[in-house]
């Protein structure tokens, strides 16, 4: 098994261990630190927690947020909620697909990217929308969203 | 602080802002305004005046008509208001960073507003034409200064309640308010606070479902960046009638604004005295904490939700026993959404007979629709109930954009439905809505041009609920994801006849059998679009073609020779280079080279290509 420092769970443990109820704002603060739930770090909460690692993998596995695997430096997320839909969302997919080389929930080669279909973002008045990291992308069309894209590609000065 | 110290700051506010009588710039700062480039035209404003060393407050604010929804109405761009002491405050739109130097230059300085950038007639339509009661501070205050919010009233009925009121009269002037729950099914709000408040226990809780995950909605998240104090009182008075020890806000980790403001203002309400210990030197304490959701829609269903505050898997279970007998950690919970808690500050303040003479017999007060999709101006819209949809889509909303055709609207999310042409007189409330086979749901109002496939919303739709059932009980896992693969079939030209009767009563089933409204509501969609658009199924199905080009396994894309104005818009967005033609010649689509991407059809504005 990878060696992997705890010592950023170890402060969120500290900060909720006398909060009810905190197993997903722990693996809400542990993903922030690790940018995923690496399978050691799960395995230390389960211990500290006193709760099988079972448990949390039933609880990180269903909500959407928590991820298992390693993603790339830009989180893109194409909303794919009904008012985006409606204004033809899929096409902002199909040019992320065509620009990257990368289907939905895949990581570039890279490591620069990772590409989601989400649902709603609640930004519905300037459908469609794209989230990059946190920069609200709205009324895209697949040109203007190419244009984004290279802005991202660039290696950062 | 004591009742008079609210007063006194109240009035000391409203001197400060006559007496030094400041122009005051206030800048769309929404998630919308944020994304349309508002913090930084609030910089450079900011910028600017200290540059010039000038007296002006910048207010940071949301903008008026909502935060996102302000874009598409204002043509785009961010929103500023800009009021000079002694004049009518004026609204520019559009605003960029370039153009904030003349703004101070002829609007502060000379006094002479820039006529060009004003907004023009249509926002000013938009935005009389409603009834904004919940939403009346949305875009005015500042959402991250309490004092703000106490300057225009707030807290007084938190006032009022602790120190005229018993439980029971609370409870008493919401039932006769006729509130009902603003979140979905449209409980009335009375009746759950006092059946919450019959049961006794050492903890007790009041909840926010602040978990907004109907895709087209945003009106909670408008709320708790634009007025995240009002939730609070709402909050704070619904947890002294039940007499809750503690409250959770359940809100979505996707909404990171939000987030940061309700934790502002639990912050600002501590320090004013508003929540904590013996609010308001009453004997009432309570500390209202936030949770922030993981991404799971299924958690909107009130067990659900209480599972996921404890940490848990959000699956609803079956019920009794209600939340309010025992809900978060078995104990007594009375779970209300965003918008009701909203509403019960202006109850209170204004009387239940003044709220009750608002809206229809049966569904009282306002109620906030996000009016999205094929519209000219999109935002977010506060009508009484009993508005008819067509005074939503072409009185506010501008009407349909681009000389398309209005062909239904889908109300209430993946639980509701979409409703035709024919219907556009009916009155919106929560029992006509049902009649129709819609769903008040959270409010999302989406509206299709004649460009939308009505098979692939219902097969959209589908695939969301397909996605985020929880598993948990076979009918609606296995149920939805089946009629998810028939609907797929039809969308590909592969439907049969008998697929239309089976889709039917899979419907039933899942509806009657399903353990949660996620289930039940899921076939929802489909029903309505085969009651009202049975002949696209049967173009889809019959004849192998879809009316709107949307289902591209379907289409053959073609240009309509009479039609065609030659204007090229189709040449310059097609990505192949698929399509020939000139100012002379009518376009021609090469079929060979289309891959079927529908921007065509989607740019042409004069329905020349099918």
């Amino acid at each position: 098994m990878e060696v992997i420092d705890t010592s950023k769970v170890e402060k969120v443990l500290e900060k909720y261990k006398d909060t009810r109820g905190a197993l997903i704002p722990i693996l809400q603060a542990a993903q922030v630190g690790y940018g995923y739930l690496p399978e050691p770090i799960i395995d230390f909460i389960a211990e500290r927690l006193k709760i099988s690692t079972s448990e949390i993998i039933g609880v990180a596995t269903f909500y959407a947020q928590f991820h298992l695997k390693p993603r790339g430096q830009h989180i893109i997320k194409v909303c794919c909620g009904t008012a985006c839909h409606v204004k033809n969302a899929k096409s902002l997919s199909v040019k992320v697909h065509e620009k990257l080389k990368i289907n939905v929930n895949e990581t570039s080669k890279d490591k620069l990217f990772t590409f989601e279909e989400v649902s709603c973002l609640g930004a519905c008045g300037i459908a469609p929308v794209v989230v990059i990291d946190e920069d609200v992308h709205g009324e895209l069309s697949p040109d203007k969203l190419g244009g984004i894209l290279d802005k991202y590609k660039k290696p950062e000065v | 602080m004591d009742t008079k110290s609210i007063h006194s700051e109240k009035n000391k506010k409203n001197e400060n802002t006559e007496n030094k009588a400041q122009p005051v710039i206030a800048v769309c700062l929404g998630t919308g305004g944020i994304a349309a480039g508002g913090d930084k035209v609030f910089k450079k404003f900011e910028d600017e005046i200290k540059r010039l060393s000038m007296d002006a407050a910048i207010g940071k604010r949301v903008c008026k008509t909502a935060k996102t929804g302000c874009r598409g109405l204002c043509a785009r761009d961010v929103l500023v208001d800009v009021s000079i002491p002694g004049t009518k405050p004026l609204t520019y739109e559009k605003v960029t960073v370039d153009m904030v130097p003349q703004i101070i230059e002829e609007h502060i300085v000379k006094n002479t507003p820039v006529e060009k950038w004003l907004a023009k007639e249509d926002y000013h339509k938009f935005y009389d034409s409603q009834q904004r009661h919940v939403l009346a501070n949305s875009g005015i205050i500042d959402p991250e200064n309490i004092d703000e919010y106490i300057a225009r009233g707030g807290y007084v009925a938190l006032k009022k309640v602790l120190e005229t009121m018993t439980q029971q009269d609370v409870i008493q002037e919401i039932k006769k308010s006729g509130l009902r729950g603003r979140g979905g099914g449209g409980f009335p709000t009375g009746e759950k606070w006092a059946s919450g408040a019959r049961y006794s226990a050492d903890e007790k809780f009041i909840v926010c479902n602040a978990d907004e995950g109907d895709p087209g909605a945003f009106m909670d998240r408008s709320l708790m960046e634009g007025d995240p104090h009002a939730v609070m009182e709402g909050m704070i008075i619904g947890g002294y009638a039940i007499a809750a020890t503690s409250g959770y806000i359940y809100v979505r980790a996707e909404y990171p604004l939000a987030v940061k403001r309700l934790h502002w203002a639990i912050k600002q309400a501590k320090e004013h005295g508003f929540m904590g210990k013996n609010i308001l030197n009453s004997n009432y304490s309570l500390d209202i904490h936030i949770k922030e959701g993981a991404g799971a829609f299924v958690c909107g269903e009130s067990t659900a939700l209480q599972y996921s505050i404890e940490g848990k898997r959000g699956m609803p279970r079956t019920r009794p026993p209600q939340s309010v007998e025992a809900g978060l950690w078995d104990k007594p919970t009375v779970l209300n959404n965003v918008e009701t808690f909203a509403n019960v500050p202006i109850v209170i303040n204004r009387g239940a007979d003044w709220y009750s003479k608002i809206g229809t017999e049966k569904s009282k007060g306002t109620k906030i629709f996000s009016l999205t999709g094929r519209i000219k101006n999109p935002g977010l819209i506060e009508v009484p109930m009993g508005a008819t949809i067509r005074q939503i889509v072409f009185d506010m909303g501008g009407g349909i954009p681009r000389k398309k055709k209005f062909k239904a609207v889908q109300i209430g999310g993946p639980s509701g439905g979409c409703l035709p042409e024919s219907l556009l007189d009916s009155p919106i409330d929560y029992e006509s809505l049902l009649g129709l086979g819609a769903m008040m749901g959270s409010g999302s109002f989406v509206v299709v041009d004649e460009t939308t496939c009505m098979v692939d919303m219902a097969r959209f739709f589908m695939n969301f609920c397909a996605g985020e059932s929880c598993g948990k009980c076979p009918p609606c896992r296995i149920g939805t994801t089946l009629m998810l693969d028939i609907l797929t079939r039809i969308t590909q030209g592969l439907g049969e006849e008998s697929d239309l009767e089976l889709l039917e009563q899979m419907s039933d089933e899942i509806k009657t059998m399903s353990l949660c409204g996620l289930g039940q509501s899921a076939p929802n969609p489909v029903k309505s679009t085969l009651r009202y658009f049975k002949d696209e199924y049967i173009a889809h199905i019959r004849d192998k073609t879809c009316p709107t080009a949307t289902c591209v396994a379907l289409h053959r894309y073609e240009v309509v020779s009479e039609k065609c104005t030659k204007c090229q818009a189709c040449i310059r967005n097609c990505p192949v280079k698929a399509i020939s033609g000139s100012t002379k010649e009518v376009a021609f689509i090469n079929k060979e080279k289309c891959i079927k991407c529908n921007l065509c059809y989607e740019k042409c504005n004069f329905m020349a290509i099918k």
